[in-house]
This record gives structure tokens, C-alpha cells and sequence, in this order.
């Protein structure tokens, strides 16, 4: 088992929801220091919420996450944003800033946060440009790169201020298999190199039981597993097994909740059943 | 009937909040004055691309503007045998009314748009959660910047008109129909006061370019973030933006004038 004592992050029963839609019902898990954690499960089950509970873009509506021993949910604009210089954000589609070069696009945090010289911030720039394979696409702009490609560039933007936390949302959605296990080694590389702690959130399941440290498993709004990737792979949990084994029934919902078929279809008559 | 009163109930209750994010937005904004002079660098660079933007449709507009304010003025003036009051006419109503209200409306089709497509596609983008994410505060580095490098450009965009407006009006009146130019010129310096017309219609440009970036910003910033919202945005933007320059012009004439 992981041990539990040097959490980074901490979700003590969180309950969050979009309007009568409950997203999460009463989460509680903890990310270890300075491993690898992927949040897996079908899509639309609150993974990519959590991400945005830990960075502090929505607020919890019961319970509470800690990061580092702080309820983020309690933080002040000013506080919140002390937190979020500590943690680096991979959007799905990278969310680079499409006026603005590659270059520019990194630079973009070191600029705005810290007083540097322009060569200064050039050497950095091109450091975490090297990182991810894409010195020599400096000057290009986001328009002019694959998809794959502009995720690199916003790993190294999201890493330019040397975050402690790193977040992954869906890093692997729509790579080719190259691409993929290029992402997959650098996202591992990173996280030892640098001591970092990360949070990967993807349903590519290979991927990411191969690179993770632990794994959670989110279910219909609940933990539905955790542990070591052969832990949750040896689960004996309906849910779990689903999941891992891809299959198209059992106890994850294939069909929004809807009224029963008969109805919809007109084949009850009103007051007859 | 108690289903009427509870949508009545919370079509008010919407409309109250609406007006407080937006009092609340705009606040916001213009305290975020001096962090913007202190970095002038950002709004520097979209004054020009905002007055770049409009500065052709300005100038030509104007131009047309004054031709048929010279055509019409003389053709009404004549009649009463005070053609030479012609340059006055003109420029009056340029300085006062057209060229703050006509470059108001161009600038929010031409400008005004386009930054309500520019911050809704942003956001649409995660570009705006992005940078929350770098604790970057969007309001201050994106949409400050924007809307005081708005406020500051539309008053030479005003003024841009008007002069423009006046010369073609001369070209009109003076190269083409003939009007001394002696009296063209001279009947505009003694009519036109420099506080009382120049002034306020200057500050009318001042406060048509907080409305229209404020509005353009607003509806960018709380567009839903898909093609069919920013579309809405950017249509609201027009409308919005439109009926209140001329509505406020209406308020401001009347405090100025006092007719």
C-alpha cells in the first residue's frame, strides 16, 4: 500500500455538482508525494472536476480539499493564487495562447511573474523547450503545430515556473500510438527528474497503468477503487472489472437516466400502467 | 398564476445579479486604471490596434458625413439666405452630435466585435482558465488592458471624424458649390466655443468609448464558451452597445445644452 502520511493533496468527502446534476458524492482520496497518480473512469465522471477542485476554479459544495494541509476552497484571491504558482495545469487541448509564438506562449508565466532579463528568460525558455523536443519550433505559432505537438508546448509552458504539482487533463486524447508513448515516458521523466508530483487524468488504460504509481478509479460520482496498478488490476469489484476489462455492461450506467424506453416511445398509454 | 409569479420572481432575481457581476466587472475594470498605466506597454499596443482597426471607416465615413451635411445644410440654409453660415453648421453638428455618435456606432461594429469574438473564442479556448491556472488574473492582463486602451482611443477617433467631416464639408460647400471661404471659416471660428461644443462633445466620445469597450468586453467575458455563444455575444455586443450610445447621447445633450 501507498503510504498515506505524505499526501500533497487530500480530498476529504467532497460533494460538487453543475446545477442538479451531482458530480461527485462524497469523495475522499489522497495524492501522495511525489509519485504518479492517475484519476480514471468513464467519461463524464467528475475526473477532469477534481482537477479543477484542486486548482481552486471551482469550489467544493461539501466537503474539503486540502493541498499541503490548506483548505483551498477557504483561500483568499490573493492566497489562491500563492497556491496556484506551486501547481502547473495541462489543459486537454493545451490552451495555448493562439496570437503569440511557442516562444512567447512559455514565456508567457516568466514574464509575468518574475522580473528577469530577456536573455535570462530566453535560456529558460529554450531549457523547457528542450525538455519536451521543441527548441527548434520556437518561432512557430500555435496555428502552425499538430495537436501533439502544442500539448508539448503547453507542458513546458505549465512547467516554466518549476511547479511542485503537476495536473494532466486527458494528456493522451488523440495522439498516435509514437506520440503517445512519447507523452507517456516524458510525463514519468518528469516526474522523477524534477520531484514533482503529478496528477494524470485519462481512460487510456495502458498507458497509464504502465507509468502510474497509483491509481483511482471514479465511478458514477464515487471511488469505486485505489491502490497500485496491480491492485486495482486484481480487483474483484463489479465496477472495477468493468472498467478494466472494457466492457459495455455492468454497474457504470451506459444510458443517461432517462424515463423507461415504453414510455418514451408512446407504447404505455397515460393512465393505463 | 403562481407559476407566473415565480418566473417574474426569478427573471428579477437574474436581472439583480446580471447588474451586480456587471457593476461589479466594471469596477473592477476601472480600478485596474493605474496597473494599466503602470504597464502602458498592453494598452499601448491595442489603442493601436483598435484605432488602427477603425481608423479607415472613420475617416471615410466622416468625409461622406460632411459631404451630405454640406449638401443638405446648403440646400436648407439658402433658402433663407444664409448660405455663409454654412461652415457653422457643419461644424456644429460634427463637433456635438455626429462625430461622437457615428464614430460610437462604427467603432462598436468595427472594434467592439471583434473584442467580444476575441475574449468569447478565448474563453472557449480554456485560454482564460489557462491562465487562472498560471495565477494570472484574466481580468487584470486581459480585459483591462483592452477596455482603457478603448476608452483612450475613442476620443481621437471622435475627433478624427469630426475634422475629416469638416473638410468635407468645405469640399462640398465651398470647392464645389461655391460658398465664400471667408465666411466659410470665419462663421465656424466665431460659432464653434471651444469649451461648450468642442469640450463636451469630447467628453461624449470619452464616455461612448467606456460604454461600448465595457459592453464588448462584458459580453466576450460571459459568453457561453461554444461558436453559437460567442455569436450571440458579439450580436448582443451591437445591439446593446448601439441602443445605449444613442440613448446616453440623448441624456448627455440634454445636460449640456440645456435647450
Amino acid at each position: 500500500m501507498i503510504d498515506s502520511s505524505s499526501s500533497l493533496i487530500e480530498l476529504r468527502d467532497v460533494h460538487f455538482g453543475y446545477g442538479d446534476r451531482l458530480v461527485l458524492e462524497g469523495v475522499s482520496l489522497q495524492i501522495p508525494h511525489g509519485k504518479v497518480t492517475a484519476l480514471m473512469g468513464a467519461s463524464g465522471g467528475g475526473k477532469t472536476t477534481v482537477l479543477r477542485l484542486i486548482g481552486g476554479q471551482y469550489r467544493a459544495q461539501a466537503g474539503s480539499v486540502l493541498f499541503e494541509g490548506q483548505d483551498i476552497g477557504q483561500l483568499d484571491k490573493q492566497g489562491l493564487y500563492q497556491a496556484r504558482r506551486r501547481m502547473g495545469m495541462l489543459f486537454q487541448f493545451g490552451a495555448l495562447f493562439t496570437d503569440i509564438s511557442v516562444f512567447d506562449n512559455v514565456a508567457f508565466p516568466l514574464r509575468e511573474h518574475l522580473k528577469l532579463s530577456e536573455p535570462m528568460v530566453r535560456d529558460i525558455v529554450l531549457m523547457k523547450l528542450e525538455a519536451v523536443g521543441l527548441r527548434g519550433a520556437r518561432d512557430l505559432l500555435p496555428s502552425e503545430i499538430s495537436g501533439g505537438m502544442a500539448r508539448r508546448v503547453a507542458l513546458a509552458r505549465a512547467m516554466a515556473l518549476d511547479p511542485e504539482l503537476m495536473m494532466y487533463d486527458e494528456p493522451f486524447a488523440g495522439l498516435d500510438p509514437i506520440s503517445l508513448g512519447t507523452a507517456a515516458r516524458l510525463i514519468r521523466q518528469l516526474n522523477n527528474a524534477l520531484g514533482l508530483t503529478s496528477i494524470i487524468v485519462s481512460h487510456d488504460l495502458e498507458e497509464t497503468f504502465h507509468i502510474a504509481d497509483k491509481v483511482v478509479i471514479l465511478a458514477n460520482g464515487r471511488i469505486a477503487a485505489q491502490g497500485t496498478p496491480d491492485e486495482v488490476r486484481q480487483s474483484t469489484d463489479p465496477l472495477v472489472h468493468q472498467f478494466v476489462s472494457a466492457e459495455p455492461e455492468g454497474p457504470v450506467r451506459f444510458h443517461y437516466p432517462a424515463a423507461s424506453a415504453a414510455q418514451d416511445f408512446g407504447l404505455v398509454q397515460k393512465g393505463r400502467v | 398564476m403562481r407559476h407566473f409569479l415565480a418566473t417574474l420572481g426569478w427573471r428579477t432575481r437574474q436581472w439583480l445579479a446580471d447588474i451586480g457581476h456587471a457593476t461589479v466587472l466594471f469596477v473592477r475594470l476601472v480600478m485596474l486604471g493605474p496597473a494599466c498605466l503602470r504597464r502602458f506597454g498592453l494598452v499601448r499596443d491595442h489603442m493601436h490596434f483598435l484605432g488602427n482597426y477603425s481608423l479607415a471607416i472613420i475617416a471615410v465615413s466622416g468625409l461622406f458625413v460632411g459631404f451630405v451635411l454640406a449638401l443638405q445644410g446648403y440646400n436648407t440654409l439658402q433658402r433663407f439666405g444664409s448660405a455663409s453660415a454654412l461652415g457653422m453648421l457643419v461644424a456644429l453638428s460634427l463637433v456635438r452630435e455626429l462625430g461622437p455618435v457615428v464614430s460610437a456606432l462604427l467603432f462598436t461594429g468595427r472594434a467592439g466585435t471583434s473584442l467580444t469574438a476575441e475574449i468569447g473564442l478565448m474563453k472557449a479556448g480554456e485560454q482564460l482558465s489557462a491562465m487562472e491556472m498560471m495565477a494570472i488574473d484574466p481580468v487584470q492582463r486581459i480585459l483591462a488592458p483592452r477596455f482603457w486602451a478603448g476608452v483612450l482611443v475613442m476620443p481621437i477617433l471622435g475627433a478624427i471624424f469630426s475634422a475629416v467631416g469638416i473638410i468635407g464639408g468645405w469640399l462640398v460647400g465651398v470647392v464645389m458649390i461655391g460658398v465664400d471661404p471667408g465666411s466659410f471659416w470665419g462663421q465656424m471660428r466665431d460659432g464653434v466655443d471651444v469649451w461648450s461644443d468642442v469640450g463636451n462633445g469630447f467628453i461624449k466620445t470619452l464616455v461612448f468609448g467606456v460604454t461600448v469597450s465595457f459592453i464588448a468586453l462584458r459580453q466576450g467575458y460571459e459568453a457561453q464558451p461554444t461558436p453559437d455563444g460567442v455569436a450571440r455575444g458579439t450580436t448582443r455586443t451591437v445591439v446593446m452597445a448601439s441602443l445605449t450610445v444613442l440613448a446616453l447621447d440623448f441624456v448627455l445633450t440634454a445636460l449640456m445644452f440645456k435647450l
